[in-house]
């Protein structure tokens, strides 16, 4: 399997920032605070870093969103960058850890530390508003095929998966709470996370609807906060500060339509493109994963995750999850620990990176799994976005 | 207006028959003429054959709700809610979808499988093709 480039890239370092509702800092703080944190974690000087890529960049439309680009951070740090790149279209939001994965071993740098940073709190309250589209005209012609019927927000796009799962398959609002309801249980560990009350299941069946079948807790929480991790080259493995994480594979694929309401099967979605491509570069298989840190903007997103990635057979993630067992911190496969962004905050994407970098190394504080984690899974994206990666350490 | 104020499409040379159809009443997709594939959205080729000869020709308006959500959230001041958000499978091609409201039923009628057809409601220069009973339900 050494064939395949990531398996040359490790994670030296990760790094981020409060995560709060709001912030007193701007955008461009958090991200420097994050980015500073995760190159002191690696052992490295801000001199050694000579690449930097973020999803999505930054975005006028969107402030909230994409708050900070590649080149803010290149200039904020004077980084001589020989790589860098940011941009909203690719594999999710990990598209651009691919880029610095495929960047280092291509041979383009060294050291470059990936950026996710989110201004959404904020940005909530400067407009009192919790879409970016009250507009006149689609802003971004993506979305006219939604937008205009008041299809206004993912919550809508992915309610319409969920109704089409739970009308194929059973799936029941009780299975589904699993999914927050675990995030609550563990974000009572996190002193970081922004939600860390308890949360039952009278508590979640009796809260109100925002898209149906999702009602409020199905929703991630919109925050301030900052994410940076570092991708090296493994022959600086020994130079670092803790032991690398290795990236065994990645799932980048997007093989079905790219777009929110044309996906031939719409009980599946692009994590199951990535997940087969993530499979086929390695020879671990589902049952040697230790931890997933899978993608939560809505509830089910993360049972069509567990689908994908092959935990469950398709359709059995309600079955999978049901009565929280299997995916408590004590469980076989615990699953999003730091209360991910149900509770924990919406750090987006590369939130559930930087936990399971945390679990693999021990770090995981009184949220830490009991077993040694060795191999963990995270994955990120809904619908038309998906990718993934598979993280081990020796 | 059912979803009041939400944003309107930007009209492209590519999406106006789509948009703008419902002046004639008539549900415009694209189709290709080398392959018979429904095309959607619009686009200059056709993905399946490669052929160029791809046009927008007038389809049914009938299909089936392969999903549907009621939103609650009023993500807009002014929006009404609750309402119904379907997606539509049309009859001459299942893998072709539109994303619309359901209307013209209780909220609580509406059903994956349920046949629908169209009809359409004008904003400014935009025909917004919504969908409506269409005789007995599929399930
Ligand atoms: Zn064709």
């Amino acid at each position: 399997m050494s064939r395949f480039g990531e398996k040359s890239v490790v994670i030296s370092g990760i790094g981020q920032s409060e995560i709060a509702r709001p912030s007193r800092k701007s955008a461009l703080v958090l991200t420097i605070d994050a980015a500073l944190a995760a190159v002191d974690d690696a052992g490295l000087t801000v001199r050694d870093i000579d690449g930097v890529a973020t999803w999505p960049g930054r975005m006028a439309s969107d402030p909230g969103f994409g708050p900070v680009g590649a080149s803010d951070l290149k200039e904020a740090l004077g980084l001589e960058v020989n790589y860098f790149s940011s941009g909203v279209e690719g594999s999710a939001q990990f598209v651009s850890a691919f880029n610095a994965i495929n960047a280092i071993h291509a041979g383009l740098a060294r050291h470059v530390i990936v950026f996710r940073t989110v201004h959404e709190a904020t940005t909530r309250l400067q407009t009192g508003s919790g879409t970016a589209f009250a507009v006149p005209r689609v802003p971004d012609a993506r979305f006219q095929w939604q937008l205009p019927f008041g299809a206004m927000s993912a919550a809508n796009w992915v309610g319409l998966y969920a109704q089409r799962h739970f009308h194929d398959y059973g799936t029941t609002r009780e299975q589904m709470a699993q999914i927050p309801l675990n995030c609550r249980l563990n974000a009572a560990r996190n002193p970081k996370a922004v939600y860390r009350g308890p949360l039952g299941l009278d508590d979640y069946l009796a809260s109100r609807m925002i898209s149906t079948p999702l009602c409020l807790y199905d929703c991630d929480v919109p925050v301030d906060a900052s994410t940076a991790i570092i991708f090296s080259h493994a022959d600086h493995a020994a130079d670092l500060r803790h032991p690398p994480i290795h990236i065994e594979a990645i799932g980048s694929a997007l093989h079905g339509r790219d777009s929110w309401d044309q996906r031939a099967d719409l009980t599946t979605m692009a994590a199951f493109d990535a997940a087969a491509m993530m499979w086929s570069r390695t020879d671990l298989r589902p049952d040697d994963v230790d931890t997933a840190q899978l993608y939560d903007g809505f509830s089910i997103l993360t049972m069509l995750w567990l689908e994908a990635l092959g935990f469950c057979g398709k359709g059995e993630s309600g079955a999978f999850i049901e009565g929280g067992e299997r995916i408590a911190l004590n469980g076989a496969l615990p699953l999003n620990t730091s209360g991910g962004q149900l509770s924990e905050g919406r750090a987006h994407g590369y939130g559930y990176l930087h936990e399971a970098c945390l679990q693999m190394r021990g770090q995981g504080g009184d949220r830490q799994i009991a077993k040694q984690v060795r191999t963990a899974v995270v994955g990120t994206g809904g619908g038309p976005l998906g990718a993934c990666m598979l993280l081990r350490r020796d | 207006m059912l979803a009041n104020d939400a944003p309107l499409p930007v009209l492209t040379p590519e999406t106006t028959p789509f948009w703008t159809g419902g002046e004639d009443g008539a549900l415009m997709i694209a189709r290709c003429s080398a392959c018979t594939r429904y095309v959607h959205p619009p686009q200059p080729i056709c993905p399946h054959c490669l052929s160029r000869e791809i046009a927008p020709v007038r389809v049914s308006g009938r299909g089936t709700v392969a999903s549907f959500t009621v939103n609650h959230q009023r993500w807009l001041p002014d929006m009404r809610v609750p309402f119904v958000i379907a997606l539509i499978e049309l009859e001459e091609q299942p893998d072709i979808r539109i994303t619309t409201n359901l209307v013209n039923q209780p909220i609580e009628a509406a059903a994956i499988g349920q046949r629908v057809r169209v009809l359409f409601e004008r904003h400014e220069d935009i025909w917004l093709p919504l969908f409506e009973p269409d005789g007995e339900t599929g399930e």
